[in-house]
């Protein structure tokens, strides 16, 4: 059986993170460090640890927000944002529930409208991921705002060829 | 001159006037636009952080259609957009055996051809400040704007392959030519939180005090921007003391240039540019 480093590893498919020498480069420039629960050097660590429930449960792999300013100052090489991007694929293919869940709630809904329609809708978006959150009411006054500007269209052009966009994710399922 | 256009479903929404002016700067500069026949969406953060095959395949099936066309260089103004087509050649030039998978997952032939290009890079390098400086019939005079790149138009930078991505300086030279008083801080590739703001509003609105604050000490009356999120954060997620107005940096130059159409994009900003610009003499 593999151990969670080498799954790690393998999902990366580039540089192996035990390259990693701790010298926290990333963590320093990292701008959601302060709200994160484990920094991003120390979910390295983790990993080499085989903590993977901890890891794969806590809020930081949600709380990323992609910057890439992590792999950009890396004197290694280590593709921390793309480990992340691992970490969740990993989760939710273990049914591990989202520490951050309206973080998980916002991609579904995203992609969803993309299954949909081929493209985003951002008045139809917004409704699906607040039904998914029950975060009903928040940015109402600006949502009216935006609309009385023209800037949330309700009706919007789809992909016409719906077939092509569904069969992507059928087969990347 | 005539280039592939991919919009991206913002450009269709919330920054239809970044679309407007990206049209417009892109007409009096003599590059005409064709847009992607039948795009989709690129996937954007959603994509890439829960299906790996699915955020290189929904670009891949945009590059196809571009390397179809016979249009092979795409203008992508949005930076999120233009991350993921990067990404995605990035990801299928460096891995044979995703290629083929991609290939059918998309069911139809794809060659890594097509040439990404963001609207900044295409009119500081291609077009050149010469030719801009000399559109000019309205300096940008008592503006006094920071660039703010965000995150995905330079990061990473084997991707992006953007010219000094800790310190860009493209948005900073078109804006100079503009007339602007640029100011120099050192904030311009921080991140806002991206699509965070809907999920966490609260980190958002810490980041972008802080990018406003630091903005305001450098001694800016505005912010300028090259990307719908970073737009669209910046924009709406500041604290009301701290608030500045915001631009796409099309429109700044669309402004300078004399074109129809400023002062109505100006109107859709959340907030107000008007007593500023009016305040100047420049609307």
């Amino acid at each position: 059986m593999k151990t969670f480093l080498e799954e790690v590893n393998e999902r990366i498919n580039g540089v192996p993170i035990q390259r990693c020498y701790h010298c926290r480069k990333c963590t320093a420039g990292c701008p959601l460090a302060f709200a994160m629960e484990y920094n991003p050097n120390r979910i390295i660590k983790m990993i080499q640890l085989g903590m993977k429930r901890e890891v794969l449960t806590s809020s930081t792999i949600w709380l990323c927000a992609s910057c890439e300013t992590c792999i950009t100052r890396c004197p290694n090489q280590v593709d921390i944002a793309r480990m992340m991007d691992v970490l969740r694929e990993m989760a939710i293919r273990e049914g591990i529930p989202a520490k951050e869940k309206n973080v998980l709630s916002f991609h579904q809904a995203f992609l969803s409208c993309i299954r949909s329609r081929g493209r985003i809708n951002e008045p139809l978006m917004m409704v699906n991921y607040k039904l998914r959150s029950g975060d009903l009411f928040s940015d109402m006054g600006m949502g009216i705002d935006m609309f009385l500007k023209g800037k949330l269209p309700l009706i919007s052009p789809k992909t016409k060829d719906l077939k092509a966009v569904r069969d992507i994710f059928e087969k990347t399922k | 001159m005539k280039v592939s256009y991919y919009p991206g479903c913002s450009l269709h929404g919330t920054a239809k006037e970044y679309d407007q002016s990206v049209k417009a700067v892109c007409a009096a500069l003599g590059i005409e636009l064709k847009e992607v026949e039948d795009w989709s969406c690129c996937g954007a953060t959603a994509a890439h952080s829960t299906n790996f095959n699915l955020s290189v395949a929904l670009p891949a099936r945009n590059l196809a259609s571009i390397e179809a066309s016979g249009l092979n260089e795409v203008l992508v103004p949005c930076a999120a957009c233009f991350n993921r087509f990067k990404s995605a050649q990035h990801h299928l030039a460096h891995d044979d055996k995703l290629r083929g998978e991609i290939t059918k997952i998309i069911g139809q032939p794809y060659r890594g051809s097509a040439v990404i290009k963001h609207p900044i890079g295409v009119f500081h390098d291609d077009v050149g400040l010469d030719r801009i400086a000399e559109k000019v019939v309205k300096k940008l005079t008592g503006l006094k704007p920071v660039s703010y790149y965000g995150c995905l138009l330079v990061r990473p930078p084997e991707v992006c392959q953007f010219e000094n991505y800790e310190h860009p300086y493209m948005l900073d030279d078109v804006l100079m030519v503009l007339g602007a008083d640029v100011k120099q801080w050192s904030f311009k590739t921080d991140c806002c939180g991206g699509s965070l703001t809907i999920s966490r509003t609260e980190i958002v609105n810490r980041l972008v005090d802080r990018l406003m604050t630091m903005a305001r000490e450098a001694g800016a009356n505005c912010v300028v921007t090259a990307c719908p999120v970073c737009m669209a954060n910046l924009d709406a997620r500041a604290s009301e003391n701290l608030k500045l107005p915001v631009f796409y940096f099309t429109e700044l130059m669309a402004l300078a240039f004399g074109l129809p159409g400023t002062s109505n994009w100006l109107k859709l900003h959340m907030v107000d540019p008007t007593p500023l610009m009016g305040g100047l003499g420049l609307i």
